[in-house]
């Protein structure tokens, strides 16, 4: 059941790259308990914007932005503490980066950080996590391996399972499953299925059928624009409102 | 013609790169196969073993009584050596922190250009120093009758292992991958938990050759704790005692010493005891570094 609250709120946001802006206003709001597909071809400002909502933005020197963007009616930019807005936000790169440490202390690094020292503690949220992102079964008798050991689709979800492991409100996806087999792509989207029932989830894809299997609402975003935001199947459908929508999820440009 | 041609070329250039590298083992091999025969002959028929390494006694120049103990030596080495290393490593490794990851790029390259130019000083130079500078200001600030002092060498040689310390330093730290430092940020880290949570474990090879390169630095530098410690042989008690090192006592020595005569040959047996220093501390560092691995693995 999808609630009409908005988790996260995004009021005309600009994105520039230096002189040239990437994203012109764009205005969309998550909510909890939904997964929210956006999709549209490269360079339209999809995975600029996952990184305005946890201020990894402000790490490249010539990015700026404008606008508002509020989470649980909080805007991001007056908090004081950005650490805890972070940990706010799960991210996941397109390409997966375990971290040069065992797999366990992979897990427990952000809750380490938190101020976690009680190791039975530690232990289970890794093993909370670990189940979460359907990685446990495979690495329970080898969690003091070095997580760079693993396998690309392992490793995606050890950083899956990294982003969980700080209890986040919202989960962003930035093309999760660019480096991984289709075996394990299907396995990670039932992951985010059961998921959903605890966090608003950000899926930035380039499959327009990832977005249609898993997202209850599609944004389309072209040119740095938002062409059309609707529920998944009025946009997958013959009549979206827009007729670019239409064109590109069809396959006719892009 | 032309294939015939590029393939004796492809083999000429293979060899070569090959030649260049042997030549790097022929050469560590050929320095110490030298050493090695210039003082062997006093090594295994006269020199009196428990003497030279348990005697604080160099009297290599006494007519009635010579003796050849170079405890005090070892001291003077080791001591100075460690106190460059105290003063050293920390300041080394945080320059390179901060100028790999907090400072911004005009001062990073203001600051890189200043430590390659320090990295240039001359080592007689830093004797100079030693020997003016810090000689009168020890003298000042604690009082004392002189001022070339064990303290005097250490910090000397800090300064010189310093920039390489850092250079090194920074070249690992620069090394990690930056998605590793976008991951951490991203769940939350702030920049120190950045540094000794993510970065430390990712560079800790780069960052352990750093600092052994110092050791060695100080380990084997002459000139200018010749001219900084007061050249003086006895076991340090205080950081204002004066002392000498190995290396000192081979410059200072081997130029009046009859070619072949004992002392000659004891001079080249310090040479061995100081080759067989560096190669336990790099065997040292080879060692941990596959531990770690190992750990890891």
């Amino acid at each position: 059941m999808v609630t009409a609250i908005p988790r996260v709120d995004i009021r005309n946001l600009r994105i520039r790259y230096g002189s040239k802006e990437i994203l012109h206003g764009v205005s969309l709001d998550v909510r909890s308990n939904e997964i929210l597909g956006i999709i549209g071809p490269a360079h339209s400002g999809k995975s600029s914007l996952l990184r305005v909502i946890n201020r990894t933005l402000e790490f490249i020197p010539e990015a700026r932005y404008e606008g508002t963007v509020c989470i649980d009616g909080e805007d991001i930019r007056s908090m004081s503490d950005v650490y805890a807005l972070r940990r706010r936000v799960g991210m996941v790169s397109p390409l997966p980066v375990g971290l040069p440490m065992t797999i366990f202390d992979n897990v427990a690094f952000a809750p380490r950080m938190a101020g976690v020292r009680d190791r039975h503690q530690l232990g289970e949220t890794v093993e909370e996590c670990l189940r979460q992102a359907a990685l446990w079964d495979e690495v329970k008798d080898r969690l003091h391996m070095l997580g760079t050991k693993l396998s690309g689709g392992q490793q995606q979800r050890l950083t899956i399972a990294r982003a969980l492991s700080h209890k986040p409100d919202v989960l962003c996806l930035d093309e999760f499953s660019i480096a991984i087999d289709p075996v394990t792509t299907m396995r990670i989207e039932d992951v985010l299925k059961s998921l959903k029932a605890k966090m608003s989830i950000i899926l930035v894809t380039n499959l327009v059928q990832q977005s249609r299997r898993l997202a209850d609402r599609t944004a389309f975003f072209y040119n740095g624009e938002l062409v059309e935001l609707d529920q998944t199947e009025v946009l997958f459908s013959d009549s979206p409102a827009s007729r670019k929508t239409y064109e590109y999820i069809n396959g006719l440009f892009g | 013609m032309r294939r015939f041609l590029n393939r004796w070329m492809e083999h000429g250039i293979e060899t070569l790169i090959r030649l260049c590298g042997i030549s790097a083992v022929l050469f560590v091999f050929g320095i110490f196969y030298f050493v090695f025969r210039e003082g062997a002959g006093y090594l295994f028929n006269g020199l009196n073993l428990k003497e030279f390494f348990f005697s604080i006694a160099w009297h290599p120049t006494s007519v009635t009584h010579v003796r050849y103990g170079i405890l005090a030596l070892l001291a003077g080495t080791f001591s100075v050596t460690v106190l460059a290393m105290v003063l050293a490593v920390p300041f080394g490794l945080g320059a390179a922190i901060f100028i790999s990851e907090f400072c911004n790029p005009r001062v990073r390259e203001l600051l890189k250009i200043v430590i390659e130019l320090l990295a240039a000083i001359p080592s007689v130079v830093w004797g100079f120093i030693g020997l003016t500078i810090m000689n009168s200001l020890i003298i000042r600030w604690f009082n004392t009758p002189i001022g070339l002092t064990l303290l005097n060498g250490g910090l000397i040689l800090a300064l010189m292992s310093v920039p390489i310390i850092v250079s090194i330093g920074e070249d690992a730290l620069k090394a990690v991958p930056d998605s590793y430092r976008e991951a951490a940020l991203a769940m939350g880290a702030t920049r120190w938990q950045l540094v000794y949570r993510v970065l430390f474990p990712a560079a800790r090879n780069g960052l352990l050759a750093a600092v052994l390169l110092g050791v060695g630095r100080a380990v084997g530098e002459t000139m200018a704790v010749l001219m900084a410690t007061g050249h003086s042989v006895r076991i340090p008690t205080s950081l204002l005692d004066p002392v000498r090192t190995l290396t000192a006592t081979i410059a200072a020595e081997l130029g009046e010493a009859p070619v072949r005569s004992d002392h000659y040959q004891v001079l080249f047996i310090i040479g061995i005891v100081l080759f067989t220093i560096t190669f336990c501390v790099n065997l040292t560092a080879d060692l941990m570094v596959r531990g770690i691995r190992k750990r890891q693995a």
